[in-house]
C-alpha cells in the first residue's frame, strides 16, 4: 500500500477531522477565556465528565452491532444508589467492595437487557425503554422512596474521587484505563473484531461461524458493566447518591458517540472516535458558562454546536469518500 | 350493687368529660384526613408525622392517605372515598392547581373543612392554605445571609436550578428587589445568575465558571438542594475562599457546614417542615371547630407556636404563613440531619 500524504490522511480519516474540530474548539475557548487551558481546568473537566466518557465506550459497542441502549442511566442510578444505601446503613465500608457490587449490579442489568434483546428479538429501543423505567423505579425502591445517601453517609468511599495518584485523580486514571483496555480490545482481540463483523453484516457473520446472539448479549453486558462503573464513579465524584441521578443523561452518551462518528446503523465507529466525541461534548459543556453566554441560551447553543459538529463531520467524510473513489477510478 | 357503682362511675366520667374539654384537647373526637401528593416523599412525611402527632395530642385522629400515583386523577379517587366517610376535615397537598376544584367544592358542600399545605390547589378549592415561608421572607433571609457572609460588600452570584423553575425565580426576584430597596446592600454586586438545572454535573460546570470568571467572588447563593450540595463539594474540595449559602437539605450538607475555613458553607436555610406540619394541624383543628372559616384577618392560636393571622395569598385566596425559614449551622446540623 502506498503512503498517503498528511493532508489526505487528515481529510481521509473521521477521527483526524474530529481532532481538528476539538483543537479549534479549544483554541477559540482559550482565546475568549484564558483560564480554560490550565491543567486544573482540564482535569476538572475530565473528572466532571468521567461518567459520560466511560459509558461512551459501552455505547460504542452497542451501536456497533446496530443497537441502542437508553436504559443505561437507570442502571447507573440503581447500582450507584444500591452502594450508596449499603454504605449509608453501614453494611459495607470498603471502597473495593462497593465498586465490585456496583459492577455486579450493572452487569446483571446488562445481562437482562441483553437476554431480552438477543434471545427474544425485541427491538433494542423498545426493550431498553422498558428497562429504563424498571431500573429507575428499582433505584427509587432501593432508596426507600427518595432518600439520598449524602457525603456524610458515604464514609471513605467518596475519597476515591479526591485521591490522586502521580498527580492525577483516581477518576481520571479509571478513564485512561478504560480507554486503553478498549482500544486494544476492539482492535486486536477476536471478540472485538467479531463485534465489528456482526455490525457490518450480521448474516455474513452468522455464516462465517460467529454466534451473533452471544455477541449481542455480550455488548449489552459490557454496557451494563460500564454503567455500573459509572454509578460508582458518579456517587464518588459528587459524594451523593440520589435515585434521580443522570436522569436523561443517556442522550449525552449517545450524542458523544454520534459526534465521534459511530454509525447509528452499526458497523462503523472507533474507540478514538468515542473519546474525541465525548471530549468535544465535555468541552462544549465546560465552555458555555465560561465564555459568558446568556444562561437561557446555553442549551440552545449546545444543541446547535452538536448538530454543526455532526453535520460538518458527515459532509467532510462524504467529500473524502468521493475523492477516494476518484482515486480508485484513475 | 356492683352494676350501680359501675354506672355511677361511668356517669361521673361522662359528666366530667363533657364539663372539662380541656382534659381532652381541642380536637377531641375529630376525624381528619391528610392527603399527600404521592407515597415516598421523605420531606412531606416529616411534616405529616408532625401533623399527626399534633392532632393526636389534642385528641383527634388522623388518617394519612397517599394516592397511588402523583397525579390529580389519583387524588380525585382518594377524595371521592374520603367524602363518603364523613371526615370532619381534609388537608391536602395538591398535585394540580385547578383539577381538584370540583371534588374539593363537593367536599366543602358536604360540610367537610378543607385546607392545604405544601402545595396549594386554587383559591376556590380550599378554605385556607398554610404556606411554609413567604417568598419575601425567603428572599430576605438569603439576602441577609449573603450580606453577612460577604462581610458587607463584594461580588456574589446565584446558582439556581432551571431557568423556568417558578419557586427559584420568585425567590431570586425577591432577593433582587430587597437588594435594591435597602441602602445596606448597596456594596454588594450580583454578578451573575447561573443555572445548574439541578444536575450535579452541570452545577459544577457553572460553579467553576463563576470562580474562574470572577476571581474575587465572595459568596454563591444556591436556592436549590442539588445545586447547593454540588457547589459545596466543589468549593470545599478546591479550598476556595468563596463561601456558600442558600436552601439545602441538612443531611446532604453536613460535611460542608461549619463556620471555619475548612467548610464551604457557614449556614443555610430550609423550611421548618415540622413546624409546617404542626401549624397546619392547628389550622385544620381551628377550621373543624369553626373558630375560623379561612376568611381574611381571622386569628387563631396554634398551640405553643402562638397566634396566627390569615392573610392574602399570591393567588388571591387566603393563607397562613409559618414565618422565616429555619437556619442550619454547625450547632444544629447534626441533630437536623437525622430528620431531613
Amino acid at each position: 500500500m502506498e503512503k498517503k500524504s498528511i493532508v489526505k490522511k487528515i481529510t481521509g480519516s473521521r477521527e483526524a477531522l474530529l481532532a481538528v474540530i476539538l483543537i479549534l474548539l479549544f483554541a477559540v475557548v482559550s482565546v475568549i477565556s484564558p483560564s480554560f487551558l490550565t491543567v486544573k481546568s482540564v482535569t476538572d473537566m475530565l473528572k466532571n465528565n468521567a461518567v459520560t466518557m466511560i459509558m461512551s465506550l459501552g455505547m460504542l459497542c452497542v451501536m456497533l452491532v446496530g443497537g441502542i441502549d437508553i436504559s443505561i442511566m437507570s442502571t447507573l442510578a440503581l447500582s450507584g444508589m444500591s452502594i450508596g444505601m449499603l454504605l449509608k446503613y453501614e453494611y459495607i465500608s470498603n471502597t473495593v467492595v462497593a465498586f465490585a457490587i456496583a459492577l455486579a449490579i450493572g452487569t446483571a442489568c446488562g445481562l437482562l437487557v441483553g437476554l431480552v434483546i438477543s434471545r427474544a428479538d425485541v427491538p433494542p429501543i423498545i426493550a431498553t425503554m422498558g428497562f429504563m423505567y424498571v431500573f429507575r423505579a428499582m433505584g427509587y425502591l432501593v432508596s426507600n422512596g427518595g432518600e439520598w445517601a449524602s457525603a456524610a453517609a458515604l464514609g471513605s468511599f467518596k475519597d476515591f474521587a479526591t485521591t490522586k495518584i502521580l498527580g492525577l485523580s483516581c477518576v481520571i486514571w479509571v478513564i485512561i484505563l478504560c480507554y486503553v483496555v478498549f482500544f486494544f480490545f476492539m482492535k486486536w482481540t477476536r471478540t472485538g473484531r467479531k463485534i465489528y463483523a456482526v455490525g457490518s453484516n450480521a448474516n455474513a457473520a452468522e455464516v462465517s461461524g460467529i454466534n451473533v446472539r452471544n455477541i449481542k448479549l455480550l455488548v449489552y453486558m459490557i454496557m451494563g458493566f460500564l454503567a455500573g462503573l459509572g454509578g460508582a464513579i458518579q456517587v464518588s465524584v459528587y459524594a451523593s447518591a440520589m435515585p434521580d441521578m443522570q436522569l436523561g443523561g443517556e442522550m449525552d452518551v449517545i450524542a458523544a458517540c454520534v459526534i465521534g462518528g459511530v454509525s447509528m446503523s452499526g458497523g462503523r465507529g472507533t474507540v478514538l472516535g468515542a473519546l474525541l466525541g465525548s471530549l468535544i461534548l465535555a468541552t462544549i459543556a465546560k465552555a458555555l458558562p465560561l465564555v459568558g453566554i446568556d444562561p437561557l441560551a446555553q442549551n440552545t447553543i449546545k444543541g446547535v454546536l452538536i448538530l454543526v459538529v455532526v453535520v460538518a463531520n458527515v459532509v467532510l467524510q462524504r467529500v473524502a469518500d468521493r475523492s477516494a473513489l476518484k482515486g480508485r477510478e484513475m | 350493687m356492683n352494676k350501680k357503682l359501675v354506672s355511677a362511675v361511668l356517669c361521673g366520667t361522662m359528666v366530667l368529660g363533657a364539663a372539662c374539654p380541656v382534659f381532652a384537647g381541642v380536637a377531641d373526637g375529630k376525624k381528619i384526613a391528610l392527603v399527600g401528593k404521592s407515597a415516598g416523599n421523605a420531606f412531606f412525611e416529616i411534616a405529616a408525622a408532625s401533623y399527626k402527632e399534633t392532632v393526636e395530642a389534642e385528641g383527634g385522629t388522623v388518617d394519612v392517605v397517599y394516592p397511588e400515583a402523583a397525579t390529580a386523577d389519583a387524588q380525585i379517587k382518594v377524595l371521592d372515598n374520603l367524602i363518603s366517610q364523613d371526615y370532619d376535615a381534609i388537608c391536602i397537598s395538591a398535585n394540580d392547581v385547578n383539577a381538584l376544584q370540583a371534588k374539593m367544592e363537593e367536599a366543602m358542600d358536604a360540610g367537610i373543612k378543607v385546607s392545604s399545605f405544601d402545595s396549594a390547589p386554587n383559591s376556590d378549592s380550599r378554605q385556607v392554605f398554610v404556606n411554609q415561608a413567604g417568598t419575601v421572607a425567603v428572599g430576605q433571609a438569603l439576602m441577609d445571609a449573603v450580606l453577612d457572609i460577604a462581610g458587607g460588600e463584594g461580588q456574589w452570584a446565584i446558582l439556581s436550578a432551571t431557568s423556568q423553575a417558578a419557586n427559584q425565580n420568585a425567590w431570586i426576584d425577591a432577593m433582587k428587589s430587597i437588594m435594591e430597596s435597602d441602602e445596606k446592600y448597596s456594596k454588594l454586586e450580583l454578578v451573575e445568575v447561573a443555572y445548574g438545572d439541578d444536575e450535579p454535573q452541570k452545577s459544577i460546570d457553572q460553579t467553576s465558571a463563576l470562580l474562574e470568571n470572577y476571581p474575587d467572588l465572595k459568596v454563591i447563593c444556591a436556592p436549590t438542594t442539588v445545586g447547593i450540595a454540588a457547589a459545596a463539594k466543589y468549593l470545599q474540595d478546591n479550598e476556595s475562599t468563596c463561601k456558600l449559602t442558600g436552601l439545602g437539605l441538612p443531611s446532604e450538607m453536613i460535611e460542608y457546614t461549619g463556620a471555619d475555613d475548612a467548610h464551604s458553607c457557614p449556614y443555610f436555610y430550609l423550611w421548618d417542615m415540622q413546624g409546617l406540619g404542626k401549624l397546619s394541624a392547628y389550622a385544620t383543628i381551628a377550621l373543624a371547630n369553626e373558630e375560623i372559616t379561612g376568611a381574611l384577618d381571622e386569628t387563631f392560636t396554634a398551640g405553643d407556636l402562638g397566634e396566627y393571622t390569615i392573610t392574602t395569598a399570591d393567588d388571591g385566596g387566603t393563607e397562613i404563613v409559618l414565618g422565616l425559614p429555619l437556619q442550619f449551622n454547625s450547632d444544629n446540623i447534626e441533630e437536623m440531619a437525622k430528620l431531613y
